[in-house]
């Protein structure tokens, strides 16, 4: 269970608070309008963005003392998710091994997971020569090899096609559900989050609000959202 | 600053960045100190040292803004351009920056001096002799030396935006003009102040350049008025004030660049090669192809005539040329490895918490009075072994931190843009230690380390190794070897090694600067 | 070279008992000026030649030119390594003696070949010459005979800066000692001849071999090395009616040696044949004591000036201030 605990963000003027938890292996969309700190709320959870106030806690585990590589989480970014000097073997084997020293049997894992995402015999392509669908399952191979309990995404897929992104929010269901994850996804999309998350955060006016499912959410929502929604 | 936590220093990282910058401190202010301390009574300065320090202010600012003003439009050109050999010139052009000061000299009169080639021209045609002594020829001397340094880092600068953002404002249509508004500009912005101070500072430690070309006394600069405290007065303590006046006008000239600049922030992209749409109007080649001819000329032709008059006598070198060049190869590789190796650290650390400072030590070598640091490092070291035999090992140290300050200022900004582009991907997979020097920070530093290689290589050959205090039988550098060739009439062997040295600097420069970007990543 | 590695190895190795190796040797170390140990300057032969005779192990030290030997001696103080200081000059005597590091020679009276009566007890001469203005007979057929003849007309000169040069400061003082009272005035007449000012005699001479300046300050001796190196008779010295400054290049012993007596040796060694002999076609200066053979074909061409204008050591270092004071300012305008 990732718990938000009197969790309080200060950035400049800007500030939030969230207060609620997310149960486990749950897929959950963080909605509202554009600045109102989604992004800001993953930035807190992956380790980025210290907490003035409050504890996040994953498992009873306070995260603040871990550095945001050893939390218990993998983060997908909007972009620059891939080094692009190295190849999609590397940026995949990254996942597993930091130093890249990998043996027999990883190198096998790292070409499953390629396999599983789709881009088997594209390992030895850098991130230049895919197109932006393919960037975006490397990214995915990688977090699933990393296996983390939390998978965090802010907009990786914004910049694809309603048909692409819906092909990739598809996998990352199936991914999740295949190894149990838990799911922080940024949208903005009302349609991707139906489609992805049976529960939905609001973050507007300087809070974050305690998951509700995404459909009640979208069908009646607060004043603050539905002015984005354009309701 | 948020990313703090994931600065790309480690613990160990940002300690061993200190103590480099401990060492620096210690060469440079410590070995002031140590003359300081040894003065016999306390003098002030005179009169002719502070006209010394004016003369020094006004030929230093004047030629690293000239140096500037023309390097713009050269570095704009070549970041515009792709041609056959552009690579091999980029290199060529450097030379001037890493040559024994004599040979440079000497192949300037020979296009700009009372006999040279402009002068014949202007004679058989009638008009009047241009003179190159005076001030001008100061500042045509160190506009020679530094327009490759200044180019050099301004056309980094162009590299550093990524290709995306020209394709983004070829996509919006926008022409030559608005690409410098929106893209150039701000990188200029960003990138112009740094490329002054260091231009600005080189100039400021500038020795017989500005009193052979400047024509009489008036032209004395600091670092010459050290000398003469030193060899004429053995007045240490004017020495030691003279070089501690010299230290506050970098770090004053270095403060006031780090206020002026402002970071340009493109981002990172994803190393494809730059294409300028921007720029393929004919009027616009023609003005970057002129551009690119004149710097050429101005920067190729004195090296030409360097090598026209040497390569006849090369094979006739004594013996201990070559031995010389041997060992100075030796010694400039050598130094180039210590230099890299405190280079990276105290980047690194410099990217860090007080980066700033640390920055700040790296590059005061570069306000460093040689003879000041010989003399002082000899006092400090003369009580435990005998200076002689240190000649080579102090040589390659005091080479390296020299060249640190040109290797850092490669190394920063690339170390930023990684910091500012990948630092967060690198944390959150918890990419630490010597896997992200491997995997991240050597593989995308490629190219500024082989460049910085390169100069630090490059200087090191052509340093004539000052430190007259440390010579011993057996140690002399090419340079040094030179110097002695034209001291003994033997102006023939003196070309000639001035080809082999000039030769062997732009090797050395050009294998590593090459090896740096043998490949892009893509 | 200075004994390597490798021979102390073959020490170890030889079963025979060997001849007293290099290191068990007393070693007299000798601070002298960098070209004096240049391969083709007189260090190699002398070193040689004395060797062969005096069971040491003769060591030069090269730190710089005469000044800056003086510098670092003064350093290092009595703690220097050094035994003898060889190449001060007449000018830096007076300061040398004054660092109270140097002690008297025991060679007694000798006759020198100088145009001066020499007799002082601590700094032993070996070579001489007088500092004269140089130029290309093809180039300038008529060169002038004065200070005041090179003033008034637009012959181009290369100088070098006294607090910088050996030679420089020998100008400052030849133009002091032929003109007393009126060095300012000349110094302010010369400065449109003045084509430029270098830090180093290697700097102005290399401008006056690429044909930037008619004339350069160097030394009378100048042209013979052109003549006999290189078949060129085109070079000359200007002769000046004023008379020429001399240098005389002197060694002296430290006091603080450990080995005097061997340092007394060397002295006497470099007053005699052996090394004299050596001095015109390695330094191109006039031997202090010439040798039974003359001085080689070519030195015969040299002019020899009517007056040598010299100020004793003391006297020197005192005027030196004053005079460089003038020209600065001459020379600032």
């Amino acid at each position: 269970m990732l718990v938000f605990e009197r969790a309080r963000i200060v950035q400049g003027d800007f500030t939030m608070a969230a207060d609620f938890a997310v149960p486990e292996g749950a897929r959950v969309a963080v909605i509202g309008p554009s600045g109102a700190g989604k992004s800001t709320l993953l930035a807190a959870v992956a380790g980025f963005i210290p907490l003035a106030e409050g504890r996040i806690l994953w498992a009873g585990q306070d995260l603040a003392p871990l550095a945001p590589g050893a939390r218990p989480l993998s983060i997908l970014f909007q972009d620059q998710n891939l080094f692009p000097h190295l190849t999609v073997l590397q940026n995949v084997g990254l996942g597993l091994r930091p130093d890249l020293r990998l043996d027999r049997g990883q190198q096998a894992q790292v070409a499953a997971a390629l396999e599983r995402v789709g881009l088997a015999g594209l390992g030895a392509r850098r991130p230049a020569q895919l197109s932006g669908g393919q960037q975006g399952r490397v990214a995915l191979a990688r977090a699933l090899l990393r296996a983390r309990p939390l998978l965090l995404l802010d907009e990786p897929f914004a910049a694809l096609g309603p048909a692409l992104k819906a092909e990739m929010l598809d996998l990352v269901a199936e991914i999740a559900a295949e190894t149990g994850s838990t799911v922080l996804m940024v949208s903005h999309e009302p349609a991707d989050a139906r489609r992805f998350a049976p529960l939905s955060v609001l973050v507007a006016e300087g809070r974050a609000e305690p998951p509700l499912p995404t459909a009640t959410l979208l069908d009646s929502p607060p004043p603050a959202l539905a002015a984005y929604l354009g309701h | 600053m948020a990313d703090r936590a994931v600065a790309l220093s480690g613990r160990l990282g940002t300690a061993f960045g200190l103590a480099v910058a401990g060492l620096v401190l210690c060469l440079t202010l410590g070995t002031l100190a140590a003359v300081a301390w040894r003065a016999e009574a306390a003098s002030g300065l005179g009169p002719a040292d502070w006209a010394a320090v004016r003369f020094t202010l006004l030929q230093a600012a004047l030629s690293a803004t000239i140096s500037l003003l023309l390097a713009v439009p050269v570095a704009r050109a070549f970041a515009r351009r792709r041609f056959r050999g552009r690579s091999v010139l980029i290199a060529l052009l450097g030379a001037p920056f890493i040559l024994p000061v004599i040979v440079a000299v000497l192949g300037l009169l020979a296009v700009f001096g009372r006999s040279g080639l402009l002068n014949d021209a202007l004679r058989a045609v009638g008009l009047p002799e241009v003179s190159i002594y005076g001030l001008q020829g100061v500042l045509v001397a160190h506009v020679f030396f530094n327009l490759p340094l200044a180019t050099r880092l301004i056309l980094q600068g162009w590299a550093a935006i990524p290709a995306e953002r020209f394709r983004l404002a070829a996509s919006l249509g926008l022409g030559a003009a608005e690409v410098g508004r929106f893209l150039e500009r701000p990188m200029l912005r960003a990138v112009l102040p740094g490329a002054w101070v260091a231009v600005f500072v080189v100039c400021l430690t500038s020795f017989a350049v500005a009193l052979t070309l400047g024509g009489g006394p008036a032209a004395t600069t600091v670092e010459l008025a050290i000398y003469q405290a030193f060899r004429f007065d053995f007045d240490l303590s004017r020495a030691a004030l003279l070089a501690a006046v010299q230290f506050a006008l970098c770090l004053a000239a270095g403060g006031l660049a780090g206020w002026v600049a402002r970071p340009a922030g493109f981002g990172a992209g994803l190393d494809r090669p730059a294409d300028r749409w921007d720029a393929r109007s004919g009027w616009l080649r023609a003005q970057d192809a002129g551009v690119i001819a004149l710097v050429s000329l101005f920067l190729l032709l004195p090296l030409a005539l360097v090598l026209l008059r040497g390569v006849p006598q090369l094979a006739a070198l004594p013996g201990s040329v070559w031995a010389a060049a041997v060992r100075s190869v030796v010694v400039a590789l050598t130094s180039t490895a210590l230099c890299l190796a405190l280079a990276l650290p105290l980047a690194i650390a410099a990217t860090g918490r007080g980066g700033r400072w640390i920055e700040a030590a790296g590059m005061l070598g570069l306000a460093t009075s040689s003879l000041v640091l010989a003399t002082g490092l000899f006092l400090l070291l003369r009580p435990f072994v005998r200076p002689g035999d240190l000649a080579l090992p102090v040589t390659v140290l005091v080479n390296a931190v020299m060249a640190l300050p040109f290797v850092l200022r490669a190394l920063l900004p690339a170390l930023r843009d990684l910091q500012a582009g990948y630092g967060r991907l690198a944390a959150s997979l918890g990419l630490r230690g010597l896997a992200r020097l491997r995997l991240l920070t050597l593989p995308r530093l490629r190219a500024p380390l082989g460049f910085g290689a390169g100069l630090a290589a490059a200087l090191s050959m052509g340093d004539l190794g000052v430190i007259a205090l440390f010579a011993d039988q057996g140690t002399e550098t090419l340079p040094l070897q030179l110097y002695r060739l034209m001291g003994a009439y033997r102006m023939d062997d003196a070309a000639g090694a001035a080809v082999l040295l000039l030769g062997l600097s732009l090797g050395l420069f050009w294998a590593f600067d090459r090896g740096g970007r043998g490949h892009a990543g893509l | 070279m200075r004994p390597i590695p490798l021979m102390a190895l073959a020490l170890v190795a030889a079963p025979v008992a060997l001849p007293a190796a290099a290191q068990d040797l007393p070693v007299l170390t000798v601070y002298t000026y960098d070209s004096f140990t240049a391969e083709w300057g007189p260090g190699p032969l002398v070193e040689t030649a004395f060797e062969a005779t005096c069971g040491c192990d003769l060591q030069f030290v090269a730190a710089g030119d005469g000044a800056e030997l003086l510098s670092r001696l003064r350093l290092e103080g009595e703690q220097t390594e050094a035994d003898i200081v060889l190449g001060l000059d007449t000018n830096l005597m007076a300061a040398a003696a004054e660092t109270g590091l140097f002690t008297n020679h025991a060679l007694g009276e000798r006759d020198y070949d100088l145009p001066v009566v020499w007799d002082d007890p601590m700094f032993v001469p070996y070579d001489w010459g007088y500092f004269a203005f140089v130029y290309d007979k093809t180039r300038l057929p008529e060169p002038p005979a004065s200070f005041e003849a090179l003033a008034a007309s637009d012959i181009s000169i290369v100088i070098q800066d006294p607090r910088a040069s050996t030679p420089g400061l020998g100008l400052l003082l030849w133009v002091k000692a032929a003109y007393p009272d009126r060095a300012a005035e000349i110094w302010e007449a010369l400065a449109d001849n003045i084509l430029t000012v270098t830090p180093g005699w290697t700097e102005a001479y290399a401008l006056f071999t690429e044909g930037e300046a008619d004339m350069v300050l160097s030394y009378t001796t100048s042209p013979a090395y052109h003549l006999i190196a290189e078949g060129d008779d085109s070079k000359a010295a200007a002769s000046f009616t004023e008379g020429h400054y001399l240098q005389v290049e002197v060694a002296a012993r430290l006091a603080s040696t450990d080995e005097p007596d061997l340092a007394d040796r060397f002295l006497a060694f470099m007053v005699s044949e052996e090394f004299q002999k050596v001095i015109p076609e390695t330094n191109w200066m006039y031997p202090a004591v010439t040798p039974p053979g003359g001085l080689p074909a070519g030195f015969d061409t040299l002019i020899t000036p009517e007056r040598a204008l010299i100020y004793p050591a003391g006297e020197a270092a005192l005027i030196r201030d004053e005079a460089l004071a003038e020209w600065q300012t001459a020379l600032s305008r």
